[in-house]
């Protein structure tokens, strides 16, 4: 190549400053969030871990810090998970399924359901619980029970299933349909022994996430009456706890050993988490295909 | 179909669909579109639960008073309805959010899209999630307990509760929804573009600002919209770290009350259905709704615009 010396030429030196400089802030911007986390682990972890014993785990609540415990609320949140993955997983399959491999998009209809869905992933959590509070507590006479929490969380991540839902049944190929078909498949052979199997990591990694989020919310159990002194172990159809809500009344008593008790508290969900977080990273890098 | 018509007399036609009809596929079919049905079913409820208490407290309170009301007292005697402070604590912690996330959302974004390596990206990528996945909970106990008396240390001299720390915090906790929108909008940008910019002797920072960014500016304001969707929305960092108190104050380092801490904090107690302290709660929650939908549609309209451009 012979372009002279003169044409290439040197960037200015401010150029290269400027450069380092923006380089550098972008830096900060992503370190932001991770120093801000790791504050907040190390500061959680000091607070509560005094805290955590087996107390936290065999006892109800307590007017006493030493004496409290959040047995109900733990069990409360298990409960529901459970009824959230029976419930969730296959409204949130089937939504994705019937839009990925049935709907036709030319359709005013289907498109409209696909905003809807958008927008209701975006929908303020507490809403959700305006509505369990008309429809379920007060409307259908449900009372402030765990039923009622688990079903109005099934809603809230709804949403978030069928999108990653979908995500997974998009990446399957389309050969692999077309193959079946070929063989005489009707389509919802093709759907159910090609196209799901191959979707199920996905599925299940998206459907955890989900869940994850689920058993963190706070907001929308307010509303259905998680907030209440439960002294026994919870049934489907009687008053509840979660372990978010007990966290929260517990930061709210102005005494500050309940503060480490929160603490404490905030250790076990966050440790529950991210157990299902690792599970579902896992997962996908176990079990995902790569066509 | 026209070949039907020209091979029809020729020989004998294929036909590619089964002999009968099959009734368990349709079956099928209805089933999963049943179950589609369920989330258009959950708007028609939230819109329905809203509406019809708060067409009935409009009916005892004038919508104008409402909205134009500067003082909110509902649980006094005598009560008063006026929404403004409310708005405008919404508004101020959602201003202290956004001036957290949004530029180091961005700038978080440009990072992952132009200059990470690829290795690094998608190490990076997963780990900022996690920020979102904390529940709003810890975040709210963590403003309350470390960053408030942290603010107080450093001279700010802020109350037990207040704006500044809950927005903050709050805008750390949205970094990775502007981050990973943008992100998106950015990858999308077609690689000739930043080839011609670099052809042209452009550094690699006027690649970023004055080629990236313009062209996907659309998906970077629609994951500002939602971000402040979100704070608008958020209730359990402002119920726990900016206290209760529904007041017009634009010092940050008062309390505020919320939309949504207004609607958890009276929604925790028994309200008897029907009275008008319940009623305010769905008369708040419209409010609400209607802010944060008008923004969503917003927002998704913005992400189709990109990808209408792009993919």
């Amino acid at each position: 190549m012979s372009v002279p010396a003169a044409a290439v030429g040197r960037r200015p030196r401010g150029d290269k400053i400027r450069g380092r400089a923006f380089y550098v802030l972008l830096l900060v911007s992503v370190s932001v969030g991770f120093v801000l986390l790791g504050t907040l682990l190390v500061d959680v972890l000091q607070k509560g871990i005094g805290y955590l014993d087996p107390i936290l785990f065999t006892e109800p609540a307590s007017a006493n810090p030493d004496r409290a415990g959040a047995r109900p609320a733990i069990l409360g949140t298990i409960y529901m998970m459970l009824i959230l993955l029976v419930v969730v997983v296959p409204l949130g399959v089937g939504t994705a399924i019937y839009l990925e491999e049935y709907a036709n998009r030319e359709r005013w209809y289907n498109r409209l359901l696909e905003l809807n869905i958008q927008n209701l992933a975006a929908v303020p959590s507490i809403v959700y619980g305006i509505l369990g509070l008309a429809f379920l507590v007060r409307g259908l006479g449900l009372g402030r029970v765990l039923l009622a929490g688990a079903l109005i969380l099934t809603l809230l991540v709804l949403p978030t299933v069928i999108v990653a839902s979908r995500e997974a049944i998009r990446a399957v190929p389309d050969s692999i349909r077309q193959g079946a078909y070929a063989l005489g498949a009707t389509q919802w052979q093709v759907v159910a022994r090609q196209v799901l199997p191959a979707a199920v990591p996905g599925i299940a990694t998206g459907s955890i996430l989900a869940l994850a989020r689920a058993i963190g919310e706070t907001a929308p159990l307010l509303l259905v009456g998680a907030l209440t002194y439960v002294a026994v172990d919870p049934t489907l159809l009687g008053s509840f706890t979660a372990l978010p809500v007990q966290i929260y009344q517990w930061i709210a008593r102005p005494q500050d050993e309940f503060r480490l008790l929160a603490a404490a508290g905030i250790i076990v969900l966050l440790a529950i988490l991210l157990t299902m977080n690792a599970f579902a990273i896992w997962l996908r890098n176990r079990y995902q295909k790569r066509w | 179909m026209a070949t039907k018509d020209v091979t029809a007399g020729a020989q004998p036609t294929i036909r590619l669909r089964a002999e009968r009809r099959r009734i368990g596929e349709d079956v099928i079919k209805g089933v999963l579109a049943l179950c589609a049905l369920v989330s258009v079913a959950t708007t028609v409820g939230i819109v329905v639960a809203l509406l019809e208490p708060s067409l009935e407290f409009f009916r005892e309170i004038s919508i104008l008073d409402f909205f134009s009301g500067d003082r909110w007292a509902p649980l006094f005697n005598p009560a008063s309805f006026g929404v403004q402070p409310l708005l405008v604590g919404t508004l101020m912690v959602t201003v202290w959010a956004c001036v957290v996330a949004l530029p180091f959302g961005l700038g978080a974004a440009i990072y992952l899209s132009e200059y990470a390596r690829p290795r690094v990206r998608q190490t990076l990528k997963p780990a900022l999630e996690v920020l979102a996945g904390i529940p709003t909970v810890v975040y709210g106990f963590f403003a309350l307990t470390f960053f408030t008396p942290l603010l107080d240390d450093i001279g700010i001299q802020v109350g037990i509760f207040n704006v500044l720390s809950a927005g903050l915090v709050m805008g750390v906790m949205l970094i990775p929804t502007v981050a990973s929108i943008s992100e998106d909008a950015m990858t999308a940008v077609p690689q000739e573009l930043r080839d011609g910019a670099y052809g042209l002797g452009a550094s690699r920072l006027q690649v970023a600002t004055r080629i990236v960014v313009p062209a996907a500016v659309s998906g970077i304001v629609a994951s500002y919209v939602l971000a402040i969707s979100r704070a608008v929305g958020e209730t359990m960092i402002v119920l726990i770290a900016a206290g209760g108190l529904a007041q017009i104050s634009l010092d940050p380092r008062e309390p505020a009350q919320t939309m949504t801490a207004f609607i958890g904090a009276t929604g925790i107690g028994d309200v008897p259905t029907g009275s008008i302290e319940y009623k305010t709660i769905f008369a708040v929650g419209l409010t609400l709704f209607v802010i944060t939908f008008a923004m969503n549609v917003l927002s998704i309209r913005l992400v189709r615009k990109y990808r209408e451009i792009y993919e």
